[in-house]
């Protein structure tokens, strides 16, 4: 339990250190170290199990189906980031203490700063990758509000933002690795990944899945190229630079790295990949570093230079540089932490970071200036420093790489250049600040020291420094070899921590280094000049401007997609359609099976011919509307023969009254519209449509073609066994419909339901006015109802009734059924509007539709439902046989309860619709109006 | 028969689409309705083509295929179903935007070449 606790404190601590903010800083300060506090005291008795070689586990399920596991894994590696972590954490609480002015958003400060130190517990501490990829992204995100605290400044924002989209699109590609390291290994525990590392290595996608987690890595620890955003992060307030920016946050891709050791690292792509980037990063940050003006600004980029230098030494891959490594993480901590602390501190009493305009210090602020001067020699690597220790073992392995030929001369040689560069600019933070002749213009004359307790973190560092410079092996040795152990996968090298080795390579490249600096430092006039005459790239702009571009990228693309335009969308959905479709037709090759053609006969043909005839003529003569309806309608009409040519009577039967209901809807939709559709598109569109329309159908007829002439196998058999037997009808069409697939029918009948209810809302309130001619310009006439229509409709709705009675009852057995009898109904309720109009037709039909479609759907659900009092599944039908008088044996399905449903819902949609776009006229209008009156 | 059955689903598709290309909403719904006659038919027929074989026990040798009979029908039924949504969604747009284009409004009164200006067909 004690692990989560760790991770979970500062995130309670978080909610409740603003509340402290009434107390003033010193509450909230003290408020927030209790989370350090407990947490320091949970992981203390864990030592002895650490130091033994054991790793303590503590594992919550979460989201077992996913591999995400709540689980915490404590060893060397992850104590020692933890303890950087909380100690380092706990100083700059107090720091920043002083740092901060009252007036300033305290609450917000400390809150942000918990939650980042939770989500950096998170990622050392977790045992599960996917949940360490969760903090990652916290530690982004605490990251980005805490750069941009000071929310007024706009190059505070910039640099938040630029910070965010480095490290969180890094955090991406570090998610896909680790979902590729997880489907390689089958868990993301750390356990079972650190255990897979040759299989990981051997995998296919091994360079695939490095590629990613290092570009997380990188891109989090500021690596070339990069490094760019961690300079510009420096607009942060002081304590988050010496806190995230040096200590922690920039090490997280290197505790990546050293977590990931045992399962990556140790091929030829994990050395070149790592150590060169490495490499250029140390380089490239001790050289900017040097010509920094600004204190912090000369810190950011020599803290890109040591962090260069800590994934080199993990990318050279032997034992003893991950050694060097990992102590070089402590160190670069302790002093760089303590550097920026003494840099806030001169920004604090001088009003400025110009190194131009700070001079002679010394004299000011002797205390400060000391302890600034001890942690700078660490930083360039002064002997009994803990700086000179690891610079030390870095000069040593980098004269071990095995590198062909006059290759294996460039690490020592990069190595001493930087170690030349890393003196000069700390010689420069040396003697520029604290010597160098009197102050220039400070906007706070005279600075003096700062209040006592704000030096306090700056002297534990630097005492922290020297006592690890001058005794390693009692003050870290053992912290460094559970870590070591930790990152190695077990058994660490044999090596000695001691201020002296004798006199060898590494020493003589330490002596360079130093003097070499020390002469470079004193002729860098030469140097600036030198440097000067290189135009400054300004990355935020150049990142600024990227931005811009992609934005206006996607901006441009979106409305080339989406410009509004339903006919582009129409366009772009049928092309697609197409494309997806032609890919794997066009590989089968296939236009006339096996089964080969069957011969035409005449009366086909000629209904084929008509029916391409009408269909071609429909879109040719689109425009006059009225004409293409008629010929839809031929269409329709030849559709529904098609059908029953083909042995499908019943689909035949649906198709003609369909075609009836459709062509009376479209005609009363057409009354209301214009009569002609005006010629708008260009004529290069509408070649460019006319192509698309012949690709489709002619795809569609090679597809039809090559289906039709193969061979097939079809589940139908069952339905043609069973119907009889287990549905109780012969009609198999309608036994499927109402008892195999009843479940279908039920959902079909609610779609037609919602939208006939639809198809109501959305008249209800809609007035229209009709033109007052037709197309050619014909007057409406005014006899609406003729006579003779009339007198023929009247008759024929009983008639009609029956039939649609006895098409029902009989559909069981015989085409027919709910279906079809409830568009016969509708057909022959509609001929009645037509005939009589509607305020006739409503003064005798009061029935109300709406109630008609619930009515259906109510019969259909309960006719399924009863089957479940029966302790059936839902719609399981039974029939028997009764016998009436005078009719005689009979049979009665339970499915004919549920086709009744069906029978009602056709009728009540059909009629709710087409009634609805009656009631739009103006008469009606007129009429509800006077009523109204 | 096939082939007559395959070109039939070509026209009805290549019609249906170069309709639903249209820029006004009378053309779309008449190729929505032209093309859903394809498909229907395209379904209907991979239970392929068979004379005389409806799937009615007792009435015939042997059946044809009635899965796809029966998909087919309840898919007329909801074409119509959508035909008549799209239809009074295109009078709605009409009676809202006093204009029948299909994008409610129209975006851009594209220059119209010269020969084409004999509008209506008069």
């Amino acid at each position: 339990m004690s692990l989560p606790l760790v991770v979970l404190l500062p995130f309670l601590g978080a909610i409740a250190a603003p509340l402290f903010a009434q107390g003033g800083r010193t509450a909230i300060a003290v408020a927030s170290s209790v989370p350090a506090l407990i947490a320091l005291a949970a992981l203390f008795p864990h030592w002895e199990t650490l130091a033994d070689g054991g790793v303590v586990l503590h594992s919550y399920e979460w989201l077992p189906a996913l591999g995400l596991s709540f689980s915490f894994r404590l060893d060397g590696l992850s104590l020692l980031f933890a303890l950087l972590i909380l100690i380092i954490g706990l100083l700059i609480i107090l720091y920043a203490r002083y740092y901060l002015k009252a007036h300033e958003n305290v609450g917000k400060f400390y809150a942000l700063l918990l939650c980042f130190k939770g989500s950096m517990l998170g990622i050392v501490l977790s045992s599960n990758l996917l949940l360490m990829m969760i903090f990652w992204e916290l530690t982004s995100l605490t990251s980005f509000l805490l750069i941009s605290f000071w929310t007024h400044k706009q190059d505070a924002r910039r640099g938040a933002r630029m910070a965010l989209a480095v490290t969180g699109g890094g955090g991406l590609a570090l998610l896909a690795g680790i979902l590729i390291i997880g489907n390689i290994v089958g868990s993301f525990e750390l356990d079972d990944v650190l255990a897979a590392g040759d299989q990981i290595k051997a995998h296919a996608m091994y360079p695939v899945a490095l590629t990613l987690v290092l570009l997380g890595a990188f891109t989090k620890s500021a690596q070339f190229p990069f490094h760019f955003w961690l300079p510009h992060a420096m607009q942060a307030p002081t304590p988050v630079s010496a806190y995230l920016h040096s200590a922690t946050m920039v090490k997280a891709g290197i505790f990546l790295m050293a977590r990931l050791y045992p399962a990556l690292a140790g091929t030829e792509q994990w050395f070149y990949m790592v150590s060169f980037t490495g490499m250029a990063t140390l380089l490239i940050g001790a050289y900017v570093a040097m010509f920094k003006h600004d204190l912090k600004g000369l810190l950011a980029h020599s803290t890109v230079s040591h962090l260069g230098l800590i994934t080199l030494l993990f990318g050279m891959g032997t034992q003893l540089a991950a050694v060097a490594a990992v102590f070089h993480v402590i160190n670069h901590a302790t002093f760089k932490a303590s550097l920026f602390m003494a840099a806030g501190i001169i920004d604090h009493e001088t009003g400025t970071r110009d190194m131009r305009r700070i001079n002679g210090l010394w004299r000011y602020m002797p205390h400060t200036a000391t302890l600034a001067m001890v942690a700078a020699s660490s930083m360039a690597g002064v002997p009994l420093l803990n700086g000179f220790l690891s610079k030390e073992m870095f000069f040593a392995e980098s004269l071990e790489l095995n590198l062909p030929g006059l290759w294996a001369w460039l690490p020592p040689i990069v190595a001493t250049l930087a170690g030349i560069f890393a003196v000069a600019y700390s010689a420069r933070f040396v003697h520029d600040v604290f010597f160098n002749g009197k102050p220039v213009d400070l906007p706070i004359y005279p600075p003096h020291e700062p209040p006592r307790y704000m030096k306090f973190p700056v002297e534990i560092l630097v005492f922290a420094c020297i006592m690890v410079g001058v005794f390693p092996a009692v003050s870290v040795g053992p912290l460094l070899q559970i870590a070591a152990s930790a990152t190695l996968g077990g058994d660490v090298p044999d090596y000695t921590l001691s201020v002296y080795h004798g006199f060898n390579l590494p020493l003589v490249m330490s002596f360079v280094a130093f003097f070499g600096g020390l002469l470079m430092y004193s002729q860098r006039q030469r140097f600036f000049d030198f440097h000067a005459r290189f135009k400054e790239i300004d990355e935020k702009a150049v990142f600024e401007a990227v931005v811009l571009r992609v934005v206006d990228l996607a901006n441009r693309f979106t409305t080339r997609i989406e410009n509004g335009s339903l006919q582009r969308y129409a366009m772009l959905l049928l092309v697609s359609a197409i494309a997806v479709a032609a890919m794997p037709l066009l590989g089968l090759g296939i236009f006339v099976g096996e089964n080969g053609l069957s011969p035409v006969d005449l009366p086909t043909g000629i209904a084929a011919v008509l029916l391409i005839f009408c269909a071609l003529t429909t879109a040719i003569l689109h425009r006059q509307r009225f004409y293409a309806l008629v010929l839809l309608s031929v269409v329709g009409l030849i559709v529904a023969l098609a059908f029953a040519r083909f042995s499908a009577p019943d689909l035949a039967m649906t198709q003609l009254s369909v075609e009836v209901v459709t062509i009376v809807l479209l005609m009363l939709a057409i009354f209301y519209m214009p009569a002609w559709t005006p010629i708008e598109t260009p004529l290069k569109r509408r070649l460019r449509d006319i192509a698309i329309a012949a690709v489709a159908g002619i795809g569609m007829t090679l597809v039809t073609l090559a289906m039709l002439t193969q061979p097939f196998s079809s589940i139908s058999d069952f339905f043609l066994e069973n119907s009889k037997t287990g549905g109780g009808g012969t009609n198999v069409v309608n036994v499927i419909l109402v008892d195999f697939r009843g479940f279908d029918t039920l959902g079909e009948i609610t779609v037609l339901a919602i939208a006939a209810l639809g198809i109501y809302a959305m008249l209800k309130d809609t007035a229209l006015t009709p033109p007052p001619s037709d197309g050619e310009g014909h007057a409406w006439t005014r006899d609406s109802h003729p006579l003779m229509l009339r007198l023929i409709a009247r008759p024929m709705l009983p008639l009609a009734l029956m039939v649609s009675a006895f098409i029902f009852l009989r559909g069981h057995n015989l085409p027919g059924g709910g279906f079809i009898a409830g568009l016969v109904t509708s057909v022959a309720l509609i001929l009645q509007y037509i005939a009589s109009g509607m305020d006739w037709t409503e003064d005798r039909i009061t029935v109300r539709y709406h109630n008609v479609i619930g009515l259906g759907l109510l019969f259909a659900t309960v006719a399924g439902a009863g089957s479940l009092a029966f302790g059936y599944p839902f719609l399981t039908s039974t029939f028997d046989y009764i016998t009436w008088p005078v009719v005689g044996k009979f049979e009665v399905a339970s499915a004919l309860i549920f086709d009744l449903g069906v029978y009602l819902t056709v009728i009540g949609a059909t009629l709710l619709a087409l009634v609805s776009i009656g009631r739009i006229s103006p008469h009606s209008a007129i009429k509800s109006k006077k009523e109204g009156a | 028969m096939e082939l007559v059955f395959a070109l039939v689903i070509g026209a009805l598709t290549a019609s249906g689409v170069y309709l639903i290309l249209r820029a006004r909403t009378f053309p779309v719904v008449v190729g929505l309705t032209m093309l859903s006659y394809g498909v229907n038919l395209f379904l209907f027929s991979s239970g392929r083509l068979a004379t005389g074989q409806q799937p009615v026990l007792g009435t015939a040798a042997s059946y044809s295929d009635p899965l796809p009979q029966a998909l087919v029908l309840t898919a007329i039924v909801i074409g119509f179903a959508m035909t008549a949504f799209v239809v009074v969604l295109s009078l709605r747009n009409l009676a809202d935007n006093e204009d029948d284009h299909v994008d409610g409004k129209q975006p851009y009164k594209s220059p119209a070449p010269e020969q084409e200006e004999e509008v209506n067909g008069k």
